[in-house]
């Protein structure tokens, strides 16, 4: 594990911002940390970044407790992001890169690589207050990763962004995962989830309500539907069907007729495909897996019924 | 410790080089270089030669009235309706008219000009025709001018400090008052222009949200500290800066007008508003043994005043006060959303500096009662009142008190404001109340 938090508790006056929260980030993934609004995301992310300390539990960062100077070791894209307005970008982004304890001639250096990489080298001069939202945004992702560092916390990168900047983004987060950066991923995007995330721990109401690998979740949300487009005796197979299985939807599509069916005790998908083709052709055939944002909403509504 | 440093710079150089910055500081030295230069250039405007015709229906006076570089005087028409006429179609300034006196001495007489006779001419007319009247007299009386000169008293009440060691200090109360309120108000003004500018710079900085950026590279308190100091280091190079432009721009201008200086130093009626002293004395007037007397007094008055401790005492009691109202101005800044917010939080910082300015009139007639020592002891008004008292001597010990303090007071806010900083700073969106300041700063971490 690159990074743990293990019991973590936050308490302020009035409520619980985390209680007992543990997570465990693998080297080299992408941690997708979900919840809902308010669930203590932000305040997790900033026990991380040390910006506030817990009132219990640990931090490790490789196997060692966090230090104050691993700050440097940290890079953090934070949800609430903005730069000194008045400010020259160039200047503005060497002394963000300094205060991260590189040396002005290796911020500058590095900094003029990920410029021309982003076709941005000609914001060098501009004040930040002519740049657009999303330019400005650029300008804070090449911050935060501009040291180089061991973990990355992302909260909500993405917005802000049009589409082609948010591959382009999507693109380097991966980049830099495969270079060995671990990265933790905050967000209430679920399609992106799936897209980056090798893990995820989901955070409701200050407690980890769940953790895991990605597919590993899937598996245990999924509910043993499989959906197929069949050509053939239709009624008869709809029949067959009927006797083992639970038919969930049949309708016709253009490929034939589109099915749903769930498998349930011990039968398996083999049996399900041996019966379909003594009555058809299938067209195609493929289990349908819940996705995150199901699991999401789902878990937090149980929950919180 | 050394990101404090980059901090210390940012802020330092970004004010710096800002164009308001530029202008203030020269704006500032024009303004009181200004307050030197301009009446002096205003009095050597007048510079045509003004002819005044005389109608001496006494005869006393005409060949007396000697006139000078400015000022001419010329025999006027004997019809006083011809001489008015004569006035009007001429180029000339004004026509005194002397009527036969009923005594046998004149004392009166009537200057009749085109325009409003200015005063300046008047007094001059009128000085003349004093001086050739007790000439008169005196030759009545049969006594030369010079008993009268030696008989004129000045009496000077000298105000003459003494130790515990036995030394002596002339010292004059005018110029220890100037001293003492213009240097409290320079501290009152620029703990409240500098203290503003680090509540609008931690406002700035959580209104861009680059706040979060930031404290995830230091800890707060550094970036509380670096800003307090390096908005510090602006304070006193626009001060320094003032001061040297301010004495490059007089003295630039006394180098170059220094023939015009010796010129006006001629003319009675300039020296006598005493814009540059030490040419004064050289003046040849009726007059010029008091301003000589006085001015000589003056001038070791000043001499006497204790100037590295007065400036030594100004830097730190600048920097103290500063330092320590600039932590609860960072504090107030971080706990609002916006400057429109910090009126409820800036009331009780500005009432104890506001109640340190209204005092000063009090303070200054009374440096060393009861009010002023416990004034200048109190940290959040000392800074102010100490500057009032210490052009009239202050006890080492007090100072040394009062001093100490301010230091802790300083460390005390600080400690204060960094507790309630590093908490605010987080905070967006929420209506902050005192009770919920006091809150924050028990947040642990």
């Amino acid at each position: 594990m690159l990074f743990e938090a293990r019991n973590i508790i936050k308490q302020y006056a009035q409520h619980t911002a985390l209680n007992k929260v543990s997570i465990a980030v693998p080297e080299q993934s992408i941690f997708g940390l979900l919840g809902p609004n308010g669930a203590g995301k932000t305040t997790l992310i900033r026990i991380i970044n040390q910006i506030i300390a817990p009132d219990s539990g640990e931090l490790l960062l490789n196997g060692k407790k966090l230090q104050p100077a691993d700050v440097q070791r940290i890079g953090y894209l934070p949800e609430e992001r903005g730069l000194y307005k008045k400010m020259k970008v160039g200047e503005q982004a060497i002394y963000l890169a300094q205060l991260k304890g590189l040396s002005a001639s290796d911020a500058k250096k590095e900094l003029f690589i990920w410029f021309e990489k982003f076709g941005i080298a000609d914001w060098w001069d501009k004040k930040v207050e002519d740049l657009s939202k999303g330019m400005a945004q650029k300008i804070q992702f090449i911050v935060t990763i501009i040291h180089k560092p061991e973990l990355l916390i992302f909260d909500e990168p993405f917005s802000g962004f049009d589409p082609i900047n948010v591959n382009l983004l999507k693109k380097e987060i991966l980049n830099l995962r495969d270079q060995g950066t671990t990265i933790i991923f905050s967000t209430h995007n679920m399609a992106s989830v799936e897209e980056v995330c090798d893990h995820i721990a989901l955070i409701n109401n200050a407690e980890t309500i769940l953790e895991g690998e990605v597919h590993d979740i899937k598996k245990r949300f999924k509910e043993n539907i499989y959906e197929f487009n069949v050509d053939g005796q239709i009624e008869a197979l709809e029949t067959d069907i009927k006797q083992h299985f639970k038919l969930m939807q049949s309708e016709p599509s253009e490929f034939g007729q589109k099915m749903s069916v769930k498998i349930n005790g011990d039968a398996t998908s083999n049996d399900l495909v041996k019966l379909i083709t003594k009555h058809g052709n299938i067209i195609s055939y493929n289990e349908l897996l819940p996705n995150m944002n199901e699991i999401f909403i789902n878990m937090v509504e149980e929950k919180t019924q | 410790m050394n990101k404090i440093l980059l901090i210390i710079q940012r802020e330092y150089l970004t004010r710096v080089k800002k164009k308001s910055f530029i202008i203030m500081t020269f704006l500032g030295p024009l303004l009181m270089a200004g307050i030197w230069i301009v009446p002096f250039y205003l009095s050597t405007m007048t510079d045509d030669v003004k002819i005044i015709s005389v109608l001496d229906e006494s005869g006393m006076f005409l060949k007396e009235l000697k006139g000078d570089e400015t000022t001419k005087f010329v025999k006027a028409l004997p019809d006083l309706e011809e001489a008015k006429e004569n006035l009007l179609a001429t180029e000339q300034y004004a026509l005194l008219y002397i009527p036969l006196p009923k005594s046998n001495i004149p004392s009166s007489a009537i200057i009749y000009s085109n325009g409003q006779a200015s005063l300046e001419v008047k007094n001059y007319v009128k000085n003349n025709m004093k001086r050739i009247i007790e000439d008169e007299k005196l030759k009545l009386h049969g006594i030369p001018r010079e008993v009268l000169k030696s008989i004129e008293t000045n009496v000077y009440v000298s105000s003459i400090k003494l130790d515990g060691s036995g030394n002596e200090e002339q010292s004059s109360v005018e110029i220890n008052m100037v001293l003492g309120l213009f240097s409290a108000i320079l501290i009152y003004f620029f703990i409240f222009l500098f203290g503003a500018q680090v509540m609008r710079g931690v406002i700035e900085e959580k209104t861009s949200r680059v706040i979060e950026i930031i404290v995830s590279s230091v800890k707060p308190f550094q970036l509380m500290m670096g800003k307090i100091v390096g908005i510090a280091l602006v304070g006193l190079t626009q001060f320094m800066l003032w001061i040297v432009l301010t004495l490059v721009i007089v003295g630039g201008f006394q180098t170059f007008y220094a023939d015009e200086l010796l010129a006006t130093n001629a003319m009675p009626n300039y020296t006598s508003q005493g814009l540059f002293p030490e040419d004064v004395q050289e003046v040849e007037d009726p007059f010029a043994d008091v301003q000589d007397g006085s001015l000589s007094f003056m001038i070791e008055s000043v001499r006497a005043i204790n100037f590295p401790l007065v400036i030594g005492a100004f830097i730190f009691f600048f920097l103290g006060g500063y330092l320590l109202y600039a932590a609860l101005f960072a504090a107030i800044g971080s706990a609002v959303d916006s400057e429109a917010d910090t009126q409820q939080f800036m009331m009780p910082i500005t009432i104890p500096l506001i109640l340190s300015i209204v005092m000063a009139q009090f303070i200054i007639n009374d440096p060393s009662g009861h009010v002023a020592f416990w004034f200048s002891i109190f940290p959040l008004t000392s800074p102010i009142i100490m500057m009032l008292r210490i052009p009239f001597g202050v006890p080492v010990w007090e100072l040394t008190l009062s001093a100490i303090l301010l230091v802790s007071g300083f460390l005390f806010t600080t400690y204060i404001a960094g507790r309630i900083y590093r908490t605010g700073i987080l905070m967006y969106g929420k209506k902050v109340s005192y009770k919920e300041l006091w809150k924050w700063f028990f947040y642990k971490g």
